[in-house]
């Protein structure tokens, strides 16, 4: 059915509302982590239950987007029971059916458990994960099926749209998300309503939007899960931003390593199209938009938007100088708005709240939430939406959990390969554009990867810059060499091999590359080397003076031996080992040959004792 | 060749689609073969050279064949914290190839990936699109003698 009017969207949602109100409903976390973990399993578990007990017209079962506590996977919510089962496996699932769903009893075994109180959480908000946050670009991630345009509209979906074209001009639009003060959550944070009021102003005979979703920054999975959870989200805000700029056209370039969410996109703008919010006149309007998909071939410089573009036009990713910018002359030379995925999803928000609300969240010059994925060594490993300005420690502590015991949290990287590792005395900084980069860090798209007393920060320097030197297009020689020799210099200290003068090299290196370097990759790449070198320089230090790693992580640096104390003599590590390193009887003592030992680590990871030590 | 035949009329035989065409084929026989590749270019009217600059330009090409299973480790961040290079390292040694590489017997491909986005599950690692999560190097090993005991007689004495 086409929707022509903002009553008659109203009247479908109450319709929808109503009609599905009373039934209880299972909903199954369909995130990739989940999936990983089984989660199709036990959605198909519960399909053949219900079934078999005759409850399955009574319950909804449906996939939602991902629930963000990815760590404890699969997810399974109840409603109207509001009950939040963790770690659900195939086989806890006819239990679920016969005592919570039909007896209304919960089961405590797949409750979270608070790990200070032991107390168990039996809804979600009572978890100290979920408790803390602030999910608004999220809120309806494990609530909605995202496979189905109904469950949005039934929510209040596409509103927003309906109030831009039949109440506002398209300069409307643009100043309530100026006054908004929405900033892009793409990584460089540039104010979204001034981007659309150059890019409306900029002379073409066409326009167009794009969402760019070829989030590569590794550690990071926002993006993704917005675009499988809630899609709508993001196409309802595009249709709006193309309104505001006068575009016809739109394009969302999605990493083809996301095959899930190019699948739910698919689906989400079939379903756009047959309800009218795609296509001709939308609500009756004279405003006519459609967007298509282009799947990103594998390129990490196709995040930067010059080479975005590149790839759009069909060709190698590469960057080229601006001005001009895209919003002047983008896609096919025409003016083109380029926003992050999250970005867009929060335009329909204040769309429907206001920007006098949106613009009381967060910080004076960031507004807002953004979304973090929390990741490495932390407890609670997940996606998490929080307020602006709300400090890294609780974030990380409080949130996250901290480290899992014994080690101890020590720093953390923000930003992906352009970001940089902050010092845990910097913890009590608030999670602002100003005080990231600052701090020679910067926002990034959202990853936030925890770092413990086992993490060598030479070895993450290393770890970026190889990531960069391999991504890096080869168009300009700063970056194309430049990120080369940093790497090696970066190689021999984590051998052992460097000197003194080759630290001073390296900055000094950090330092033109960032200077001269055409585009945000080049520009950013020696931030990793830069932030670790100003917090981290002992450990630097301590490679090259004492040929030692301190977190015991650099392998030409350390060795593995076995301590006798420890060792019970279980013969457990002496088969896996693939140089038979290893020799020792029953119950004695085992050692480990230093000639032999290729140092690969299996028999640490095999030891149950924790015998097995690096030194 | 009849499937990219197929693959450039879904698309339409233009240069914006090149991108989309190459794809497709690659999902279809897991690498480039040249006769595709020659034959988009005569197709779409696109010098080879262009055609082969894209295809060795994104990490998503291959113009070698790919083994009965692929074998894909996840260096993500997350991943290289949590041990993902030792993995790698096993495989090399488990394998006797390096990554990038196909064993001479064809059974395995084995590549590195810049993550999946599943960083919950670090380390991780894919094999024939499937996870495996919280990978150690001896989890790996028993999955690979699986595998191996899994393929059919019939196809060893050959």
């Amino acid at each position: 059915m086409k929707i022509r009017t903002l009553e008659q969207l109203r009247a479908l949602a109450e319709e929808l509302r109503a009609a599905r109100d009373h039934r209880p409903c299972v909903r199954v976390c369909g995130g990739t982590g989940c999936r990983a973990r089984g989660s199709e399993e036990v959605l198909a578990r519960f399909k053949t239950l219900l079934q078999e007990t005759g409850l399955a017209e009574a319950v909804d079962v449906k996939f939602t987007g991902c629930h963000g506590l990815c760590e404890r996977g699969p997810l399974v919510s109840l409603a109207p029971q509001e009950v939040f089962y963790q770690g659900v496996e195939a086989d806890d699932v006819r239990a679920i059916v016969t005592e919570t769903l039909a007896r209304g009893t919960v089961i405590e075994r797949l409750l979270a458990q608070d790990p200070v109180t032991g107390k168990h959480a039996r809804r979600e908000q009572e978890i100290p994960f979920y408790r803390r946050q602030h999910r608004l670009v999220l809120r309806f991630n494990g609530i909605l099926d995202p496979t189905d345009i109904r469950e949005y509209i039934a929510v209040g979906g596409y509103q927003a749209l309906g109030t831009a074209l039949t109440h506002l001009t398209p300069e409307e639009v643009i100043e309530i998300i100026e006054r908004s003060g929405l900033r892009g959550r793409g990584g460089a944070g540039f104010p979204t309503g001034k981007k659309w009021r150059m890019a409306r102003a900029a002379p073409g005979s066409r326009k167009y939007v794009i969402c760019n979703g070829d989030e590569g920054d590794p550690g990071a999975f926002m993006d993704r899960s917005v675009l499988e959870g809630n899609p709508h989200s993001v196409i309802e805000g595009m249709i709006i931003g193309a309104y505001a700029i006068g575009a016809a056209q739109g394009i969302i370039y999605v990493r083809e390593e996301y095959p899930l969410a190019v699948r739910t996109l698919e689906i989400a703008l079939a379903q756009a199209r047959d309800y009218g919010f795609l296509g001709e006149e939308i609500f009756d309007s004279a405003f006519s938009f459609d967007i298509e998909i282009v799947r990103g071939a594998g390129a990490f410089v196709a995040g930067e938007e010059t080479a975005l573009i590149a790839a759009v036009e069909g060709r190698v990713s590469e960057p080229r100088q601006r001005p001009p910018y895209p919003v002047h002359r983008g896609v096919w030379g025409y003016p083109t708005v380029i926003n992050n995925v999250e970005t867009w999803a929060n335009v329909p928000l204040i769309i429907e709240r206001g920007p006098e609300w949106f613009a009381s969240l967060g910080t004076a010059t960031s507004k807002g939430t953004k979304i973090f994925s929390l990741v490495g060594k932390v407890m609670n490993t997940g996606l998490v939406e929080i307020p602006m300005g709300m400090t890294l420690r609780e974030l990380i502590e409080e949130i996250g959990g901290g480290a899992p015991p014994p080690r101890e949290i020590k720093a953390v990287q923000i930003g992906g390969p352009s970001g940089g590792c902050l010092p845990k005395a910097l913890f009590d900084l608030p999670i602002d554009y100003e005080s990231l980069t600052e701090a020679g860090a910067m926002m990034g798209s959202g990853g936030l990867i925890v770092m413990d007393d086992r993490t060598c920060m030479v070895d993450v320097a290393r770890y970026f810059m190889d990531f960069l030197r391999d991504e890096s297009c080869g168009k300009c020689l700063p970056c194309r060499e430049g990120t080369n020799r940093m790497y090696e210099l970066l190689t021999a200290i984590c051998e052992g091999r460097a000197t003194e003068s080759d630290l001073e090299l390296l900055e000094e290196l950090a330092h033109v590359v960032k200077e001269t370097s055409l585009c945000g990759l080049g520009q950013t790449a020696p931030n990793p080397v830069l932030t670790t070198l100003r917090y981290f320089r002992p450990e630097y230090e301590a490679h090259i003076r004492e040929r030692r790693c301190p977190a015991g992580v650099c392998k030409a640096l350390i060795r593995y031996v076995i301590n006798a104390e420890r060792c019970t003599g279980c013969l457990a590590c002496l088969q896996p080992c693939p140089q038979q390193a290893i020799s020792g009887q029953l119950k004695q003592p085992h050692v480990i040959s230093e000639e032999r030992c290729i140092k690969c680590g299996i028999c640490y990871e095999v030891c149950q004792f924790g015998a097995v030590e690096i030194v | 060749m009849r499937e990219v035949e197929a693959i450039i009329e879904r698309y339409g035989a233009e240069r914006r689609h090149v991108i989309a065409i190459l794809q497709d084929i690659q999902a279809q026989f897991h690498y480039l073969p040249r006769e595709a590749l020659l034959e988009v270019a005569a197709r779409v009217r696109i010098p080879m050279i262009d055609l082969y600059s894209i295809a060795t330009f994104y990490n998503g090409f291959s113009l070698i064949p790919r083994g009965e299973h692929v074998i894909r480790v996840c260096l993500g961040t997350a991943c290289h914290l949590k041990g993902g290079t030792r993995l790698v390292e096993a495989l090399e040694r488990e394998l006797g190839v390096r990554q990038g590489e196909m064993t001479s017997d064809g059974q395995f491909s084995f590549e590195t990936v810049r993550c999946v986005g599943a960083c919950a599950l670090a380390p991780l690692v894919l094999i024939d699109g499937r996870y495996y999560p919280k990978m150690t190097q001896r989890k790996l090993t028993q999955v690979l003698a699986r595998l191996r005991r899994a393929r059919p007689a019939a196809e060893i004495a050959r």
